[in-house]
């Protein structure tokens, strides 16, 4: 196969996808093959940047059926940002997983227990790499739904692994929640096809039109996707769901799968249906988005357990995701606002990923994770505290890191279209960040005097230097920010909406 | 026209009921219920959407491969939520027996 | 806890009513609009009637499922796969230790059941090329069939051991997701299928699907993993 050839788009699909197959065929050197996806699927992802800052954006008929009869994978700016994110912080949780679950079986009780969690990890993790994938390469309004059960299935059997009954409870309710989701999905698609008797987004841009049957339909798949999104005030599952599960299981929920559902939403209300989007319902998720980063960032400072603390921490930055909403479709500060979601949707993948990573690599060596017993972690886990503040400098939106470079993209487009409000909203965020992560990280950095901390049991290098790198990756993001700019920018379909930001 | 209509109103109303028991109902398996009719009302109104009036050409297939293809998702996960629920089930008594104690969502992470 | 597992809804909750009240709002208009949608849209009937010669089957559903829209299938497939590896990843299979004599009634009932399933799941995946049916019809039917012998204890069902059920599980993905691939190697695109040979890649793929579908229905109604499932490792 060539490197021009245009089959690389399924590989980030099909490769997982044989992997997870075969995870759950031979049961045995499962890492393996898993590590041999991830890396597959990130050399097939850099072969896809490759062509596309050569080719521009391009579709793949599925079956050699063209539109609007098949289906079609697309790529554009977006699209291939997001797969970078999946195959990036991907490889770091498939090698953090096996320092993990090595870690736990080793630890003389309950090894039955731990050996089957690894064993269906593996399948299931590399079947939600596929879903996601598929989701975020997906030209075609149904087969997003299949995607996105897909990516439902998987996640609640991964939040539900650990087995404990607070895990379960809270992966039932995740599933039923994002059953909810993908139905007022699903019924929001049901109303495309029946106005509009297509299901390529492609066609359906062109052919969309204000109406009431669109706006039905628009009602129904946003509420859906906010619902998967837990935006404020739907976020109610995602604490109990994110903090309860394994920490790889953790960092893959936080990290990647609150991305595919925002994706869809942001595709749907900027690309395909951007003509039909009124100024007051942008407002409203701003409004609503404002609401996420307060009430977030204030649970976040009242937690007294590190997974919760973290969890609600996702709640608060996907706020800023939405207050782009309103920043995103006026004039000059629109091109501004699409790359700050940008940014912050990488930036939020891997700092978290590693935060989630950090605080499961605390919560196995200490026991238990109350955020007051932490002090002078530092000692015995020197890599992943300083994983955990970088991380934590990444929330704040400090410079370099790539939350800074959102957060600054944001301020300066809500300036710039004189919306000041928004600019209050994020200071304010960012303070409240700042206090809910120094809280943990003064603790891991004070050693009190003449006082062992923990028993530090030896484990593999992969325990700690994923989070490292991950945290580090989203801190450095802020460096070379030009280039995923270039990526937004070389699409050219997003350019032209972008020039006519008016719409 | 109007028997096509009648179907489509007819599973809206059965999506807003499902929609409601989801809500007001506290037992799990009723939850699994009504999200089930819920998804019996949506595949209605798709089923609905295949119809062409006569002589306006052959009823459309896509919705129905659509409807198909939603059936057998839905059957999945409903099977996954049952067996999560038996597990919840199962679980939360016997802890609740062991230690007189409730369950709470919020307390205690996984590790 | 307790509150959440309790049959019983609070009545009167005002809470609840004004959910009533948004949801019966909300019905309202969504009637509304389906009401006055616009009667002319076509939809895709006629693009399909216009490639189906190509497709290979002759009945319009088959052809959208497996052939304009097989990529959704495939997933579709994968998504019934997935499902029986979160129910095997959170239980074992709750078979008794000893099992229980099976009456002479059910015995009978099954011998003469079972077979005529496979056989009418047969007959559906074969139908499915011309008229309604397909794997997933044949697959239902062989699941019903599954369960059938489950619900009977009979003994050789119960103790069924973990690696043939994961071939059989993985038969009808494998051979789809081989086609698909084989169609890449052929030079196409992917589950583009060679001219001429669309229907008998289709019906092999439902064939294998079915199989799998079937086995998948009656792993979810066994809700577990098979008994041996974990033992492999701590044997060696």
């Amino acid at each position: 196969m060539s490197f021009d050839s245009p089959t690389w788009i399924v590989c980030p699909i099909i490769l997982p996808l044989i992997a997870g197959l075969l995870c759950f065929l031979f049961r045995k050197n499962t890492f393996f093959i898993a590590l041999f996806a991830s890396l597959a699927n990130l050399l097939s992802v850099a072969i896809l940047l490759w062509q596309f800052l050569l080719l521009g954006p391009m579709r793949y008929s599925m079956g050699g059926w063209q539109a609007p009869l098949g289906i079609s994978l697309r790529m554009h700016g977006p699209t291939i940002l997001m797969l970078l994110m999946t195959a990036v912080s991907g490889l770091g949780i498939t090698l953090y997983a096996r320092g993990y679950f090595s870690f736990r079986i080793a630890a003389p009780k309950r090894v039955g227990r731990h050996e089957r969690q690894e064993r269906f990890f593996w399948p299931l993790w590399l079947l939600l790499m596929t879903a996601l994938n598929a989701l975020f390469l997906s030209a075609d309004i149904f087969n997003l739904y299949v995607t996105l059960e897909l990516v439902t299935v998987s996640a609640a059997a991964l939040a539900a692994l650990s087995g404990k009954p607070a895990s379960q409870i809270a992966a039932f309710r995740y599933l039923l929640v994002s059953l909810l989701g993908s139905l007022s999905y699903l019924l929001g698609v049901v109303f495309v096809y029946k106005t509009y008797g297509v299901l390529d987004l492609q066609m359906l841009r062109q052919v969309a039109s204000p109406g009431p049957g669109l706006q039905a339909a628009l009602a129904l798949m946003t509420l859906g996707l906010l619902l998967k999104t837990a935006l404020f005030p739907l976020h109610f599952w995602l604490p109990p769901a994110h903090a309860n599960a394994l920490a790889p299981v953790s960092a893959i929920l936080s990290g990647l799968v609150v991305k595919g559902s925002f994706y869809i939403l942001f595709v749907l209300w900027f690309d395909i249906f951007a003509s039909s989007i009124s100024q007051n319902a942008l407002n409203l998720m701003g409004v609503l988005g404002t609401g996420a980063i307060i009430w977030g960032s204030v649970q976040a400072i009242r937690q007294q357990r590190l997974k919760l603390l973290v969890a609600y921490s996702t709640i608060s930055q996907l706020g800023y995701l939405f207050i782009a909403f309103p920043l995103a479709l006026r004039g000059d500060g629109g091109q501004g606002a699409w790359a700050a979601v940008a940014f912050m949707v990488l930036a939020h993948a891997f700092a978290k990923s590693a935060m989630f990573m950090a605080a499961g690599t605390i919560f196995l060596h200490m026991g238990h994770d109350r955020i007051k017993d932490l002090t002078g972690v530092r000692k015995c886990l020197p890599l992943t505290s300083f994983a955990y503040a970088i991380a934590g400098v990444n929330l704040m939106g400090l410079p370099p890191s790539g939350g800074f470079i959102a957060k600054w993209l944001l301020l300066s487009s809500s300036l710039t279209s004189s919306q000041w409000w928004w600019s209050v909203v994020i200071m304010t965020g960012s303070l409240l960040a700042s206090i809910y992560v120094f809280r943990v990280v003064s603790r891991l950095f004070v050693i009190p005097a003449g006082k062992s901390i923990c028993a530090c049991r030896p484990h593999s290098p992969l325990l700690e230097w994923p989070a490292l790198v991950l945290a580090m990756i989203a801190l450095l993001l802020g460096l070379i920010a030009p280039y995923p700019l270039l990526i937004l920018e070389t699409d050219t379909l997003v350019s032209c909406l972008l020039l006519g930001g008016g719409l | 026209m109007i028997t096509n209509t009648l179907y489509s109103l007819c599973g809206l109303v059965l999506f807003a009921m499902g929609l409601f028991a989801l809500f007001a109902c506290s037992h799990l398996l009723r939850k699994i219920l009504a999200v089930n009719i819920m998804s019996a009302g949506v595949f209605l109104v798709l089923v609905a959407a295949a119809y062409r009036p006569l002589g306006a050409g052959e009823v459309d297939p896509v919705p129905h491969a659509m409807v198909l293809t939603g059936i057998v998702v839905s059957v999945s996960v409903t099977a996954l939520a049952l067996i999560l629920a038996c597990r919840v089930q199962e679980t939360s008594n016997l802890s609740i027996s062991r230690n007189g104690l409730k369950v709470n969502d919020e307390e205690g992470s996984g590790g | 806890m307790k509150s959440r597992i309790n049959n019983r809804p609070k009545r009167h909750d005002p809470l609840l009513l004004l959910l009533l009240l948004l949801i019966i709002i909300l019905a309202t208009l969504l009637v509304k609009v389906i009401y006055n949608l616009p009667v002319g849209i076509t939809g895709l009937g006629e693009e399909v009637a216009s490639f189906q010669q190509r497709s290979g089957v002759v009945s319009p559903v088959t052809a959208v499922l497996l052939n304009f829209r097989s990529y959704d299938t495939l997933l579709e497939v994968m998504v019934l796969l997935l499902a029986v590896i979160g129910v095997w990843s959170l239980t074992k299979a709750p078979f008794p230790r000893k099992t229980i004599k099976t009456s002479p009634v059910q015995l009978a009932v099954v011998r003469l059941l079972a077979p005529l399933m496979c056989l009418v799941a047969v007959y559906l995946v074969w139908q499915g090329s011309h008229l309604a049916g397909g794997a997933f019809q044949g697959g239902a039917v062989l699941g019903g069939a599954g369960v059938l012998m489950l619900v009977a204890e009979l003994p050789m069902f119960q103790q069924i051991s973990s690696r043939p059920l994961r071939i059989g599980l993985l038969l009808g993905p494998i051979v789809f997701l081989g086609v698909a691939l084989l169609c890449i190697v052929n030079g196409g695109e992917l589950l583009a299928y060679p001219q001429g040979w669309a229907g008998s890649l289709l019906l092999l793929i439902e064939s294998a699907c079915a199989v799998s579908i079937g086995l998948a229905l009656s792993a979810l109604f066994v809700g577990g993993r098979p008994v041996d499932d974990l033992l492999e490792k701590k044997k060696s």
